[in-house]
């Protein structure tokens, strides 16, 4: 086992009445990618602050890169980057010009800031929006530009708050290979996010986070072997059909999409039980329109470890990606 | 400024009140930047007092007798306005930090709170600086003719300089208290009005009486006399210490609250 990067035990916090978060336990490894993953409101962003020094816990302790996030948080600050939800850098400064100022706050020379700056836009595909002001740029070159300020000083934990968070999919996807390509260089990452295929296609290791406590840990793959392998989503001809189909599925429905007449179902993926699942639930052959069968997503997960949806409207999205991936 | 003018050392070793000085200066360059390219702010700082100026010595100047041509009676004033007003407008800047993220960026990076703020008021008095050299060039070019040694003028440098040091502070933490950069510019109105009762420009002798108590003693009537007397030979009196009095308590006040504010805010 590698060395543990982050560690914190029992960590507590509310606001007035409002319990944020109620005991969470971590352990981060070195050169991971950890996902906290949870639904708005969940305490996310709060762990993101305790563990990066700019709030207090209540209660607990946390460990950062070898130091304790209150006691010994400025050499905690030294080791630590952090990027949050809102891009922190200054849009009428250009990108090189944010870049610089970072190398400089980090105790660097006008030239090695400079230096830096040209590296790390170069490695972020933004040498020509470089002498640009940040004003004009897209929403992915921005988060772009705000991750590589987080990494002018070579901080070896790395915390990303939601990066992806109001991206379109394709800066979604320049995102992610960023940050994969990050922990190449042995940093370790800590990332929140609400999207569970982000955490899917990510972490090494997801931790599930709803109401302020932790309802599960483990790798993507344990996580989902927690519920059926694959999962048979059926798209019903017409909301007849539709109900008739649910009434015959009964609780065995995963998912139930009215909208779009689709119900989900657990199945082992075989063709025999595929078959059979299809004429029991349609043996005239005029209800079901569709099927799609794909290995079960973090959603089921979420949905069967909180009997909750993730987020009500990110739901039917991803399942939307997820049956064009099929 | 370009941060290459700023000789910082690649210290990691540096103490801390030496990386604060570093990041005040790095802080106040980006400051400094920011205004630079904030079109609008940066033509009204160095427009609206040059305009008030001329509003003043022509169009009321000729009614207004003070016993002395009127352009050197209020160009002091003048001058004070356009440093309070300059002074004000940290506070929106500092609000426009706060609303962003990047304060959280800079105290991750362990940035304190000082060299953040700092930065600002060290932008405030290069910005102050320059349109007030602006005011008393175009003070000169109307016939300002002020009596005053070289020592008489680092006199006045040096009761402007406290002044909008002092000022610039309690903007900053006005700044940190308003939770919208509008709430903040409400402070810029003020003390765009705050120099008017007072002996900015007219004698507080002409206004009503109940408003004489008020006028003789807010912050800018001192402020404003030791600078008019410095210029024009006049007698300074007891209002050189006095206009120290009052930026020395409003800067110990506002460094504190500012320093308080922002940790509360932030944490």
């Amino acid at each position: 086992m590698n060395e543990l990067m982050i560690e914190a035990s029992g960590l507590t916090k509310a606001y007035g009445e409002v319990e944020v978060l109620a005991g969470v336990d971590l352990r981060v490894e070195q050169g991971s990618i950890f996902s906290l993953l949870g639904p708005n409101g969940a305490g996310k962003t709060t762990t993101v602050r305790i563990l990066s020094t700019l709030i207090q816990p209540d209660g607990g302790r946390a460990m950062v890169a070898g130091h304790d996030v209150i006691a010994e948080r400025h050499a905690v600050r030294r080791r630590i980057s952090l990027t949050g939800q809102y891009a922190a850098v200054d849009d009428t400064q250009t990108g090189e010009e944010n870049l610089r100022m970072m190398g400089r706050l980090c105790r660097m020379s006008g030239t090695q800031a400079r230096r830096r700056a040209a590296d790390l836009l170069e490695r972020f595909d933004l040498t020509e929006a470089g002498r640009r002001r940040v004003a004009t740029y897209s929403g992915g070159m921005r988060r772009r530009l705000d991750l590589a300020a987080s990494l002018v000083g070579q901080p070896s934990v790395i915390f990303l708050d939601e990066p992806t968070t109001g991206l379109d999919p394709r800066s979604r996807q320049a995102m992610w290979d960023v940050i994969t390509e990050l922990v190449g260089s042995g940093v370790t990452i800590f990332l929140t996010t609400q999207y569970l295929d982000e955490a899917d296609r990510l972490a090494d290791r997801v931790a599930v986070l709803d109401g302020g406590r932790l309802v599960a840990e483990g790798s993507p793959a344990q996580l989902k072997a927690r519920v059926a392998q694959q999962r048979l989503d059926m798209v019903f001809r017409d909301r007849p059909a539709f109900d008739a189909g649910a009434r015959a599925l009964g609780g065995r429905a995963v998912t139930t999409d009215t909208e779009r007449l689709r119900i989900g179902v657990p199945t082992d993926g075989s063709a025999g039980q595929v078959r059979t699942l299809l004429d029991e639930i349609d043996p005239e052959r005029l209800r079901v329109e569709r099927f799609t069968v794909h290995t079960a997503t973090l959603d089921d997960v979420f949905l069967a470890l909180t009997g909750h949806a993730a987020t009500q409207s990110d739901e039917s999205e991803e399942s939307d990606k997820e049956s064009v991936n099929v | 400024m370009s941060e290459s003018a700023i000789a910082v050392l690649p210290t990691s070793a540096a103490s801390r009140p030496v990386s604060t000085v570093n990041d005040s200066l790095t802080m106040a360059a980006r400051c400094l930047r920011l205004s630079r390219r904030n079109i609008e702010a940066l033509m009204t700082s160095l427009t609206l007092p040059v305009m008030l100026m001329l509003l003043f010595v022509y169009l009321f100047g000729g009614a207004i007798d003070t016993g002395t041509k009127y352009v050197t009676y209020v160009v002091p004033g003048v001058v004070l306005l356009c440093a309070g007003f300059g002074s004000a407008q940290t506070a929106v800047s500092v609000t426009q930090d706060m609303a962003g993220g990047i304060v959280d960026r800079f105290r991750s990076m362990d940035i304190g709170g000082s060299a953040v703020l700092g930065g600002h008021v060290v932008a405030s008095v290069v910005r102050n600086f320059a349109s007030t050299i602006l005011v008393f060039g175009v003070a000169f070019l109307i016939g300002f003719r002020p009596h005053a040694s070289a020592l008489d003028w680092l006199g006045v440098v040096g009761v402007l300089l406290v002044f909008v040091v002092a000022f610039s502070w309690l903007a900053t933490a006005i700044g940190v208290l308003a939770k919208s950069p509008e709430a903040a510019s409400g402070f810029t109105f003020l003390m765009m009005f705050l120099p008017y009762p007072s002996s900015a420009f007219v004698p507080v002798n002409t206004m009503p009486s109940w408003i004489h108590g008020f006028a003789r003693h807010q912050p800018t009537t001192p402020v404003i006399e030791t600078i008019r007397g410095l210029l024009l030979g006049t007698p300074v009196g007891s209002s050189w210490w006095q206009a120290l009095a009052w930026c020395a308590g409003i800067l110990a006040v506002s460094v504190g609250l500012a320093t308080v504010l922002f940790q509360r805010r932030t944490a």
